[in-house]
């Protein structure tokens, strides 16, 4: 829960949001000042955090200068801007706003990155949420079998459709070689449709005034939510981490998750090393889209209780941002996620002292963009750089034992 | 070479272009000093037709139309390239390819050629057709500088020869006056361990035994034909059999259907007893079957990712990389570490890419990686290809040792003197079909050259080599180190 008050940093936070990626799951090296700066003058680990620092720096510098220069160019000040997002969005109640806004965009975000990571570009992340969030909640609303057990059964209602309806586009890929690029998009229209289709009294739902939703779930089925003070974080937060750590575990410590990183990194190599490209990609959207399942719970358990015309849409739009800002990482994703709440929530306050409400989506592009471009750019430099290195340290070897030879 | 094409950036030194100092910030500098290159790999459009290729990216020179064409003609005529402009370049076979690389080459103005390996992919007789081209173009005063592992080649086709040893220059050498013993040794730097005796470790125990294998696949124009057909042979405990063949009448679909990446549609395949015909590419690693593919860039390696990370690929059901579905990352680690010593793998490090290594110690990386696992058969594809001298023979003498220690090894290479000088049985590829074998103790590799057009079938070099007191176990050993010489 502490993320709360360290959600605080304007841009500051993606700063470090994405410190973090290259070192893999690391973390575990901040144990004490003399251990770090033993570590700091291992030129090998210096090089691993120059390349690490430098660029979200050049992201974040890049992005800063744009996004004066645009506001300039409106003819207003852009410092004065910054000052006030940074004033309103650091207060106690616009914190527990945007942790509580962050949930879904993060788990939004995990969902997306999982077929990044072996080149699947899901963007069906929006209509399988959708799918998803309807159905648990015309399950929730038809059961009245107290928290504990219906809770868990709303949950995987909604995991099972998510990981379904991403299953459509993950079968047509690996059978018929479809692109999942255009099936998971048509997805994303066909499940408006669907929803539409459901979604109208006598059918699975009724009418309030001008909402049309879902039967409300009993309050039994209420998630928890915890009281900071200032105003209730949902307890959905603890699915998030829960996804988090599932997301990092899976990857980099299973052999799932090893056959996965390997088809995204070059499927030949991995067909070759034994890998079913096929069932990857089948069980890959599978997983996608059970975690995109997930991503309307908080809305869902902590928020309405219903699912109605009025449910948040395009939150799975939000993720692919998200989840490449945070470069698929999920200490990363989890800051970018709490960024991206951070600037709609000051945005309002922009317009509300005078901005244009529209610098908001402005900041949110030329930061995807820049952060992208800048960590492109890097990743290039320091595969060049290392080549370099790695021929230098050797010719150095080589010399070295060629002179003792020599001396021989 | 990278440098001198303006590639890359030298740190120090000048480099001196027709009495000029000059230096080069990108390949159209090099090409402006008249300088060009010929990669190894080539760069040419498929779906486009010669002229269209030679002309792309060099317009403006005299543009794409009649006068673009009356000039690829007679560079063709100058230099007896005999280029047909009108073909689509998927048309055409590789040696034709490389002349239009180098008629590319040419139609930029270049003066200095630069041939990288251009002969690896060349049976003898295109290599000697080639070597006609380079001495037309000598003749007609222009530079060329040939870059070869081949050490032969280099003998018979340069009038200088400088040899480069990590990165530095070790000598310049003449030709006339030195033997390919002395330039091998001045490439691996001491002097070339000496075969030692070959005696047969063939035993009498099959280990892969492939019958009458077929596999037929669609090409590009959806045409489906027989790729493979009536493939029939066993590898015995201790025996190495090599596959001799021009590149693409079925090698590489032969190793993939063995390797479990392409279904057969008929036949069977068995490794150790066990059937294994339809079995999943990891069944059949797990199963011990090592693979050492033909392009490791594509097949053997993730470029992008450490070596431990590399060294877990295609074994990662196995200790010490994984206990259960969980990976043992410090084994592994530990184990990668053991590797690169043993195997003499030189990096600084098992956390760099393996893109940073070099073909030869990237080669040594997924040797020591497939002989970890305690392999019963190992598929060597192409196993020297794109290394270096020093690697070369260490992986030839790794090879041994696999076969010594009972391996069953399948060679598949195109280098001759290779599969001369490592197998103990020879068959000859053609069309998909196994059309002759060979015993490699008699065999010369003109004959072996002649079963790989089609020309000769069936058991190849016996009647020639009926005289008496030429048994073949006799000559195995003089043959073997002959071969090893010439490199």
């Amino acid at each position: 829960m502490s993320e709360g008050s360290d959600s605080s940093g304007s841009s500051g936070n993606s700063g470090n949001a994405v410190e973090t990626p290259p070192g893999a799951a690391g973390g575990g090296d901040r144990t004490g000042g003399g251990f770090l700066a033993a570590k700091l003058s291992d030129p090998r680990v210096r090089e691993k955090l120059l390349l690490a620092v430098s660029a979200p720096l050049l992201a974040l510098t890049v992005a800063f200068v744009l996004v004066c220069l645009v506001i300039t160019a409106t003819g207003q000040n852009p410092f004065h801007a910054f000052e006030a997002m940074f004033d309103y969005g650091t207060t106690d109640r616009s914190q527990v706003w945007i942790v509580n806004k962050a949930i879904p965009y993060y788990l939004a975000a995990v969902a997306v990155a999982i077929g990044f990571r072996m080149n699947l570009f899901n963007i069906g992340v929006d209509g399988q949420y959708q799918v998803a969030a309807f159905f648990a909640a015309v399950v929730g609303g038809a059961l009245a079998l107290g928290g504990f057990v219906q809770i868990p059964i709303i949950i995987l209602t909604a995991m099972v459709v998510g990981a379904l309806w991403a299953g459509i586009a993950g079968y047509l890929k690996a059978v018929r070689g479809v692109s999942e690029v255009i099936t998971t998009i048509m997805l994303n229209a066909i499940a408006g449709s669907l929803i539409g289709y459901f979604l109208k009294e006598g059918r699975l739902a009724e009418r309030n005034q001008n909402i049309v939703h879902t039967p409300d779930l009993p309050e039994s089925s209420r998630f928890f939510t915890i009281d900071t003070g200032a105003g209730l974080i949902y307890g959905s937060v603890v699915i998030a981490i829960a996804a988090g750590i599932a997301y990092w575990y899976l990857l980099s410590r299973t052999r799932f998750g090893f056959d996965l990183r390997a088809v995204g990194v070059s499927d030949s190599a991995a067909e070759a090393s034994g890998v079913s490209v096929k069932r990857m990609v089948i069980a890959s959207m599978l997983i996608s889209g059970a975690v995109a399942g997930l991503v309307g719970m908080p809305t869902l358990l902590n928020d309405t209780g219903n699912f109605g015309n009025n449910f948040p849409s395009g939150i799975g739009f939000m993720g692919i941002a998200i989840a490449l800002l945070g470069r698929n990482h999920p200490v990363g994703m989890a800051l970018a996620a709490l960024l991206w709440a951070f600037l709609e929530r000051t945005g309002g306050h922009l317009n509300f002292i005078g901005y244009y409400q529209e610098i908001i989506g402005v900041m949110q592009g030329i930061i995807v963009l820049s952060v992208v471009v800048s960590y492109e750019l890097v990743r290039r430099w320091g595969l060049r750089r290392q080549q370099r290195i790695v021929g230098a340290e050797l010719a150095a070897r080589a010399r070295k034992n060629d002179t003792v030879e020599g001396a021989v | 070479m990278k440098i001198l094409y303006g590639m890359q950036k030298p740190d120090e030194g000048t480099i001196t272009a027709e009495g000029e100092q000059v230096s080069f910030g990108s390949p159209s500098d090099a090409i402006a000093r008249g300088i060009g290159m010929v990669h190894q790999h080539f760069m040419l459009a498929d779906n486009l037709t010669v002229q269209e290729n030679v002309v792309l990216g060099a317009e403006k020179r005299h543009g794409i139309g009649a006068a673009a064409r009356r000039r690829i003609l007679e560079i063709s005529d100058a230099y007896g390239l005999g280029v047909r402009p009108d073909v689509l370049v998927e048309e055409i076979g590789v040696a034709d390819r490389q002349r239009v690389e180098i008629l590319k080459v040419l139609y930029r103005g270049a003066r200095t050629l630069i041939l990288d390996e251009p002969t690896a992919v060349l049976v003898p007789q295109e290599v000697d057709a080639l070597f006609d081209n380079l001495r037309e173009l000598k003749a007609e005063g222009l530079t060329v500088i040939f870059i070869s592992h081949k050490l032969g080649e280099v003998l018979s086709v340069a009038d200088e020869i400088t040899v480069i040893r990590r990165g530095t220059t070790v000598a310049s050498v003449d030709p006339t006056g030195t033997s390919p013993r002395e330039l091998a040794e001045l490439m691996v730097g001491s002097e070339l361990p000496v075969p030692e005796t070959r005696e047969s470790t063939v035993t009498d125990v099959p280990m892969l035994q492939v019958r009458d294998l077929h596999l037929s696949g669609t090409d590009a124009d959806g045409v489906k034909r027989e790729v493979l057909a009536e493939i029939d042979f066993t590898i015995h405990r201790g025996e190495v059999l090599g596959i001799a063949g021009v590149e693409g009448n079925g090698q590489a679909e032969l190793v993939e259907a063995v390797m479990g990446m392409r279904d057969p549609d008929g036949g069977a395949i068995t490794v150790d007893g066990a059937d294994l015909s339809h079995a999943s590419t990891r069944r059949r690693r797990e199963h011990g079957i090592g693979y050492i593919p033909e392009d490791r860039h594509r097949h053997g390696l993730l470029l992008t990712a450490p070596l431990w990370e590399n060294r877990m690929l295609g074994h990662i059901t196995e200790r010490p990389n994984s206990r259960g579905q969980r990976l043992t990352l410090s084994d592994a680690k530990a184990d990668t570490e053991r590797i690169v010593r043993e195997y003499d793998v030189r990096t600084p490090g098992i956390n760099v890419t393996a893109a940073s290594l070099s073909g030869g110690n990237q080669q040594k990386l997924i040797f020591g990686r497939e002989m970890s696992h305690t392999p019963k058969v190992l598929i060597a594809a192409h196993p020297t290809r794109g290394v270096d001298v020093g690697a070369q023979a260490q992986i030839w003498d790794q090879i041994r040792e696999a076969r010594r220690e009972g391996l069953a090894v399948l060679l598949i290479s195109a280098d001759l003197d290779e599969l001369i000088g490592l197998s103990d049985s020879l068959r000859v590829m053609y069309r998909g079909r196994l059309v002759a074998e060979a015993d490699p103790a008699t065999i010369t590799p003109e004959q072996l050259g002649g079963a790989m057009t089609g020309e000769t079938t069936g058991r190849l070099g016996g009647d020639d080599i009926d005289a008496p007191g030429a048994p073949g176990a006799g000559t195995g050993p003089a043959r073997d180190s002959g071969e090893e010489d010439a490199r």
